[in-house]
């Protein structure tokens, strides 16, 4: 192949990384911004939504289409169910101290790999993708379900957009983010708003899992990549900044596709870690995030 | 504040490394193996416990100081030809180095984003190990062959594959470690650092440097990991990117956390306890992680002074 097809091929692939990991960062981002939790378990949530999705793929059998579309409904909804019993059992008992969370969420990651080892075992298993239409460009043809997971994923976005900005749900939110202590003060039941944004973190990550596991494959320790992927954008865009989330998505996401289609994948992650880790320590508000509280 | 009682702690100390030194001679062979083993690790927690319960810094990293120690050994013997006591050297040359250039570039960082920076410079230097795969041999490791894991110094001569002469090189690992951590936190530094832990910027006001400080702690942990990691490769023979792995980072600050945080003996109590926790359940259920798992959210929620923190708390109030 030419340059340009190769190049054309590499942002492609790159889109389709970004727009997964929009997802699955936002749902990290909004975790940190609303409740000053660093959830080490997310990439836990992740990969629990893509193993039930084999599951529930699986056991329905007949057209892919149709599990994947129940696979995309129920999976994240127990996803969510499970992070919100984790967040009303441990969670609020530590009332939400940073270091005590970052170690108990740890915890959790165990457990929630243990659990899928266990009971789903060491392999990888593919889910197949709902549907197979490949579009023809000129150079090559393109899986048409891969550019349908970037539409999805714009979709997602701009839903949590307008909730998070539109609606009175996101102005709560909003306020609790602002000054959770002046938040009671007017009525706000914190504590409510706390679990249900933890379960919205963790389903915008099992919405995400369950769209990748088709292109990808189901694995008990695929969470661990999008855990550290997702921690990068984050800082990135500025701890908890929605619009820099994404954007930092969308360049995180490119450049991984473009670095990993002409250098060794183990050298690019290596250099963006290190790069990311810099721009923590040197600028911790973030690239597009103001200064810091 | 309790008026410094000096006797008694001096007297734990002394019983503790006595009762170390006895136990060999009457262990079964396996308890005597685990326990050389144990010991290696305890300093791996010790030097983690000094800078996470007394100055108050969660580190998410601390693997890549432990396998600086490891792959400082290992790579000295394997590609340079040093000798044991060298290449130990070396270990804790690379851990003290990777210290400082961490120490400088995390401390700029508190909070939150130390733990995130920590962790991700050891990402980095995980990646690192099997991206030199063809130095380190990345996932699968290397092994230190048994000929050479020999000391001679003058006449005197040491085989670090038998487990008597393995047993007392963790021993006289582990003892002086204890010393220097015992040592440090009752110097005028190690007081300086629980300041910092309590209230930094108060600390500062009273003319303290807190980076230099906090700088030192990191240095200082860094190097008894490394020799911790350094010691593992020597007297076990094997180095591999798994020590470099994430869980080397978790295991640490579980084992603290478990026997106490900021107490010089709950590093051992902790490892100890979590080493035959695993040991025994294993027989039952293959779930090792979830045990890890479980222990770490049970000890935040209900247990946050781990057993020796309890054990200050409510009765001996001058445990150091």
């Amino acid at each position: 192949m030419a340059f340009f097809p190769h190049l054309l091929l590499a942002t492609l692939e790159g889109l389709v990384t970004s727009a997964v990991l929009a997802l699955t960062a936002l749902g990290l981002s909004l975790v940190f911004g609303v409740m000053r939790v660093v959830n080490v378990a997310h990439g836990e949530f992740f990969m629990l939504g893509a193993v039930l999705a084999w599951a529930i793929t699986t056991a329905l059998g007949g057209h892919p289409a149709i599990g994947f579309l129940l696979a995309l409904v129920v999976s994240p909804l127990i996803v969510g169910t499970v992070a919100l019993v984790a967040e009303r059992l441990v969670l609020r008992r530590l009332n939400y101290n940073p270091e005590a969370t970052i170690v108990a969420t740890i915890g959790m990651l165990y457990i929630i790999q243990q659990a899928a080892l266990t009971l789903y075992g060491p392999d990888a298993r593919p889910v197949e993708p709902p549907f197979s239409y490949r579009i023809l460009l000129p150079w090559f043809g393109y899986s048409g379900y891969k550019l349908s997971i970037v539409a999805a994923s714009i979709l997602l976005l701009l839903a949590t957009w307008f909730v998070l900005t539109r609606t009175k749900i996101g102005l709560i939110m909003r306020a609790t983010q602002y000054d959770r202590e002046t938040a009671q003060a007017f009525g706000i039941p914190v504590d409510r708003v706390y679990a249900g944004v933890f379960a919205l973190g963790a389903m915008l990550a099992a919405v995400a899992a369950v769209l990748v596991v088709p292109i990808s494959q189901a694995h008990y320790l695929m969470g661990l990549d999008p855990l550290l992927l997702s921690f990068i954008v984050v800082i990135i865009g500025g701890l908890g900044s929605l619009r820099g989330t994404v954007v930092a998505a969308v360049l995180i996401g490119l450049s991984d596709g473009i670095i990993s289609v002409f250098f060794s994948p183990t050298l690019a992650k290596m250099i963006a870690t290190l790069l990311v880790a810099l721009v923590l320590v040197f600028r911790p508000q973030g690239l597009f995030g103001t200064a810091a509280r | 504040m309790n008026r410094p009682v000096t006797l008694p702690i001096y007297a734990l100390h002394a019983a503790v490394i006595v009762l170390l030194f006895l136990l060999q001679f009457i262990l079964p062979d396996f308890h005597h193996g685990v326990l050389a083993r144990v010991m290696v690790l305890a300093v791996f927690a010790m030097g983690y416990n000094l800078l996470f319960g007394y100055a108050g810094l969660l580190s998410l990293g601390h693997a890549m100081f432990f396998s600086a120690g490891l792959y400082g050994a290992g790579l000295a013997v394997e590609h340079f030809g040093f000798g044991m006591l060298p290449a130990f050297g070396a270990g804790l040359v690379a851990g003290g180095l990777l210290g400082l250039v961490i120490g400088l570039l995390a401390l700029r960082t508190s909070g939150v984003a130390f733990m995130i920076v920590t962790m991700m410079f050891a990402q980095v230097f995980y990646l690192v190990t099997l991206y030199f795969a063809d130095w380190t041999h990345g996932d699968e490791g290397f092994v230190i062959a048994q000929p050479l894991r020999q000391i001679a110094i003058g006449s005197l001569h040491f085989d670090l594959t038998q487990p008597t002469t393995r047993y007392m090189t963790a021993f006289l690992l582990f003892s002086i470690v204890l010393i220097v951590t015992l040592f440090i936190v009752r110097s005028a530094h190690g007081r300086v650092l629980v300041a910092i832990r309590e209230n930094e910027e108060r600390t500062r006001m009273l003319g303290y440097d807190a980076f230099a400080n906090k700088l030192a702690a990191v240095i200082v942990s860094a190097v008894i990991c490394a020799a911790a990691g350094a010691a593992y490769a020597i007297l076990f023979g094997y180095v591999g990117s798994t020590f470099a792995s994430v869980q080397y980072s978790i295991l640490p600050l579980l084992w603290v956390l478990l026997g106490g945080a900021a107490t010089t003996l709950g590093p051992l109590l902790g490892t100890l306890f979590m080493y035959y926790v695993v040991d025994i359940t294993s027989g039952f259920i293959s779930a090792y992680l979830f045990i890890v798992g479980l222990a770490l959210i049970l000890l935040v929620l209900f247990f946050p002074k781990g057993i020796l923190g309890t054990i200050r708390d409510r009765w001996l109030g001058w445990l150091p």
